[in-house]
C-alpha cells in the first residue's frame, strides 16, 4: 500500500506539488489524470527518487517504509518501479547485461542469491513472452534504435522481470499506436495481482479502456482535486479539465 | 646574438652524460647513435613552447634522467616473470623483455611458427642485419625527440619478419616487464616487417609493478608490404611511478589492413605517439585507444596520419576517462596530400570527466590539400549523464554500479575495435579492474 501525505515539492523555487494526499491500496489500479503542468510527472519522479526535486513537507510510505529516506536503487529493491514516459537510450550497455545487473542488484539488496545465467534467461523469456519483443533487441544496446513503441514494451518487460509491488506508468500511452497500446496494456494487465498496485498517469481516457482502473484521481495545481471510480475518466474525456483549472487557481 | 644552449636542465645534462658513457657499450654503429643523439641535443627536451608538446611539457615532467638499467641476472628475471601478467592466458608466441633486455631463455625464439622469424635487436645491430635498412621508414617520426632518444639509446629489442603470404595464426606477444630497484631507464626498439600478403596479430604489454620508478622509451616500427594485415593491441600497464614514452610508426603499402588499439591504465606520465604513412592505395586503417586515468596521471596520445596516396580509409576513435586530478591529452592530425583523392578519414576523441579536478586537452586537426575527400573529426568532453544514472538507479543499480556500467559503455566503443573475443574479454576485465579500484 502506498500512502502519500501532504506532499509539498519544489524544483528551483518553483512549487509543483502543493500538499498532495493519495492512497493506493494493495492490488489497486489508480489512475491519475490532469492537464499539462499539473504535476503528474513530478509525482512519479518524486516517488522513484529523482534528486532534482526538493521535498519540503510530507511523506511517502510504501507498506509503512518511508521512501523519502531511501536512494532510488533502494526504493527499486523495496518494490517501486517507474515506467518512464521517455525511456532512455544507453549506448554501449547491452540490454541483457543491463537486465541482469538490475535484477541481481535488487536481489542482492534484498539478501537473495544472484541468479545463474540460464535461470536469468528463462525469466527474461517468460517476462517477454506476451510482449512480442523482437529477440534481436535483447542483443542490442538498451533502447538504442528502438521505436517509441519498442521502448515502452521494453519498460513493461523490465517491470515483468523485476516483479515490483508498486508500478508507476508515466504516460505510457504517449507515442504509441493502437496496436502497441494494446500490447503494452495486455502486458500490464497480465501483471495485475492482489499483491501489486499501479499508479497510471495519463492525459487521455483511451489508455483506461485497456487498463481499467479501480480509482481515478484528478490532479490540478499540484494536488488531488477529485477522486472517483472509472466513470470519472469518461466524464473528464467529455468535459475536459476546464473546471479543475479554475479550482486550482 | 645570444648563444643558444638547449642543454640546461638536470635531465638534459644527465642524458648527455649517460650517452657519453653508454654509446661505446651499445651494439651497432656508434656513428648512427651520435647522429640520433645530435637531433636531441640540438633542441633539448621539448617543452610547452614546442607546439607538438604543448600539453606534455617533457622538460617540466622529466626532471632527471635515470641511468640506463643494467642487464638483469637470471634469478631476477625468473622472479620478475612469476606473474604471467594480464595477457598470460592468451595462447601466443611470446618474446619477453625485462628492464629493457630480451630474456632469451624466457622467449619462444626457437619455437616460432614457420614464416615468422625473430632476431634479437642486439644481434641484428652487431651483424648489420639486412632488414635494418627498413628502419626509419616514416619520415614524420625522424625529428621527433622521443624517437631520436630511442635511436641513440636503444639497448635491445627485436627484428620481426613475416614471410610473404604467411598468416601467423597465433598472436605474437611482446611482453615488456619492468621491476626492481629504480630509478632506471630503458629503451627498446622493435622492427616488424610484413612481406606481401603476410598477416599477424601483435600484442604488446608494458607491465611494471607499482613502486618501481623508471623511464621507458619504446619504439615499434611497422613496415607493411602490399596486402599485408596487422592487428596490433597494446596495453600500458606500467608502474604508477613510470614515465613512459612510446612511438608506433607504420608505413603501409597497397591494400593493407592495419588496426591498432592502445589501452592505458598505467604510468604517471605517458605519451603514445603514432606516425602513420600511407604509401600505397586502398589501405584501411583503424587506430583506437582507451585511456583510464586517475590520481596525478598524465597520458598523452599524439597521432599523425599522413595520407600521401589516394583511395585509403582511416578511422581513429579514442576514449579518455579522467578521474581525480588526472590529465588527458589527445592530439590527432590527419594530413591529406594534394594527390590523395578519394580519401575517407574520420577521427573522434571523447572524454568523460569523473571529477571536478580533472583536465582534458583535445586537439583534432585536419590538413587537407586534395579536393575530393571525405574527412571529419570530432571531440567531446563531458560528465556522466545524470538522466542515465537515474534511469539505472531506478532499476535497482546502486550509484557506484550505475557509474561503472556507464563508464564501461563509454570506453567499450573503443575497446570493442579489438575484434577478437578472447582479447576483448581481457581488456574489458582490465577496465573492470580499474573501475573496481576506483570504488
Amino acid at each position: 500500500m502506498l500512502e502519500i501525505k501532504n506532499l509539498v515539492v519544489q524544483i528551483e523555487d518553483n512549487r509543483i506539488l502543493n500538499g498532495l494526499d493519495l492512497t493506493v491500496n494493495k492490488g489497486e489500479v489508480a489512475a491519475i489524470m490532469g492537464p499539462n503542468g499539473s504535476g503528474k510527472s513530478t509525482l512519479s519522479y518524486v516517488i522513484a527518487g529523482r534528486e532534482d526535486y526538493e521535498v519540503l513537507e510530507g511523506e511517502i510510505l510504501l507498506d509503512g517504509q518511508n521512501l523519502l529516506e531511501m536512494e532510488p536503487d533502494q526504493r527499486a529493491a523495496a518494490g517501486v518501479f517507474l515506467a518512464f514516459q521517455y525511456p532512455l537510450e544507453i549506448p554501449g550497455v547491452g540490454t541483457m547485461t543491463f537486465l541482469k545487473a538490475a535484477l541481481n542488484a535488487q536481489r542482492k539488496a534484498r539478501g537473495e542469491a544472484e541468479l545463474t545465467t540460464p535461470d536469468f534467461i528463462k525469466r527474461v523469456n517468460t517476462a517477454g513472452a506476451s510482449l512480442e519483443i523482437n529477440r534481436d533487441f535483447l542483443k542490442r544496446a538498451l533502447n538504442v534504435g528502438f521505436s517509441g513503441g519498442e521502448k515502452k514494451r521494453m519498460e513493461i518487460l523490465q517491470m515483468a522481470l523485476l516483479q515490483p509491488s508498486f508500478c508507476i506508468l508515466d504516460e505510457t500511452d504517449s507515442g504509441l499506436d493502437i496496436d502497441a497500446l494494446r500490447i503494452v496494456a495486455e502486458g500490464v494487465n497480465a501483471l495485475r495481482s492482489p499483491e501489486r498496485s499501479f499508479l497510471v498517469i495519463t492525459h487521455y481516457q483511451r489508455l483506461l479502456n485497456y487498463i481499467v482502473p479501480d480509482t481515478v484521481h484528478v490532479m490540478s495545481g499540484g494536488r488531488i482535486v477529485r477522486s472517483g471510480g472509472k466513470e470519472l475518466a469518461l466524464e473528464l474525456e467529455a468535459n475536459g479539465y476546464a473546471d479543475y483549472r479554475s479550482q486550482a487557481a | 646574438m645570444a648563444e643558444i644552449t638547449p642543454i640546461r636542465t638536470a635531465a638534459e645534462t644527465g642524458l648527455v652524460e649517460h650517452f657519453a658513457s653508454a654509446k661505446h657499450r651499445l651494439p651497432g654503429d656508434p656513428g648512427l647513435r651520435d647522429a640520433a643523439f645530435a637531433r636531441f641535443a640540438e633542441r633539448g627536451l621539448p617543452h610547452r613552447r614546442v607546439e607538438e608538446w604543448k600539453y606534455t611539457d617533457l622538460r617540466n615532467l622529466m626532471r632527471t634522467a635515470a641511468p640506463f638499467a643494467a642487464p638483469p641476472d637470471e634469478g631476477f628475471v625468473a622472479e620478475t616473470l612469476q606473474d604471467a601478467g594480464p595477457f598470460g592466458n592468451v595462447e601466443a608466441s611470446r618474446v619477453t623483455f625485462v628492464n629493457g633486455f630480451l630474456a632469451r631463455d624466457r622467449s619462444d625464439l626457437g619455437r616460432l611458427p614457420s614464416g615468422l622469424d625473430i632476431v634479437p635487436l642486439t644481434d641484428a645491430l652487431s651483424s648489420g642485419h639486412a632488414l635494418l635498412t627498413r628502419v626509419g621508414a616514416v619520415e614524420g617520426a625522424r625529428d621527433n625527440v622521443a624517437y631520436a632518444l630511442n635511436a641513440a639509446f636503444m639497448s635491445d629489442g627485436a627484428v620481426i619478419w613475416v614471410a610473404a603470404g604467411t598468416t601467423v595464426e597465433q598472436p605474437l606477444h611482446l611482453r615488456f616487464v619492468s621491476a626492481g630497484e629504480g630509478p632506471f631507464a630503458t629503451a627498446t626498439r622493435v622492427l616488424l616487417v610484413l612481406e606481401e600478403g603476410a598477416s599477424l596479430t601483435l600484442l604488446e604489454t608494458h607491465e611494471g609493478s607499482d613502486g618501481t620508478v623508471y623511464q621507458a622509451n619504446d619504439v615499434v616500427e611497422v613496415v607493411a608490404s602490399d596486402k599485408a594485415s596487422l592487428n596490433h593491441v597494446r596495453f600500458n600497464g606500467e608502474s604508477r611511478q613510470a614515465l613512459a614514452l612510446s612511438t608506433l610508426t607504420a608505413k603501409l603499402g597497397t591494400g593493407v589492413s592495419f588496426r591498432s588499439l592502445n589501452v592505458v591504465t598505467g604510468a604517471e606520465v605517458s605519451r603514445h605517439q603514432v606516425f602513420l604513412t600511407f604509401a600505397g592505395e586502398n589501405s584501411t586503417v583503424s587506430i583506437n585507444g582507451a585511456n583510464m586515468l586517475k590520481t596525478r596521471q598524465h597520458a598523452d596520445t599524439t597521432l599523425l596520419v599522413d595520407h600521401a596516396t589516394p583511395h585509403c580509409d582511416s578511422r581513429e576513435l579514442f576514449k579518455t576517462v579522467v578521474d581525480d586530478d588526472a590529465t588527458g591529452v589527445f592530439q590527432g592530425k590527419i594530413i591529406v596530400r594534394p594527390d590523395a583523392q578519394k580519401v575517407d578519414g574520420r577521427m573522434m576523441s571523447g572524454c568523460l570527466l569523473l571529477s571536478d579536478g580533472g583536465t582534458m586537452y583535445n586537439k583534432p586537426e585536419l590538413e587537407i590539400f586534395a579536393d575530393d575527400v571525405q574527412c571529419a573529426h570530432g571531440a567531446t568532453c563531458g560528465q556522466l549523464d545524470e538522466n542515465l544514472l537515474f534511469y539505472l538507479k531506478s532499476r535497482g543499480l546502486p550509484q557506484a554500479e550505475a557509474e561503472r556500467l556507464l563508464v564501461q559503455a563509454f570506453v567499450g566503443e573503443a575497446v570493442e575495435t579489438v575484434g577478437v573475443d578472447t582479447l576483448h574479454d581481457i581488456l574489458v576485465e582490465i577496465v573492470e579492474d580499474w573501475l573496481r579500484a576506483r570504488g
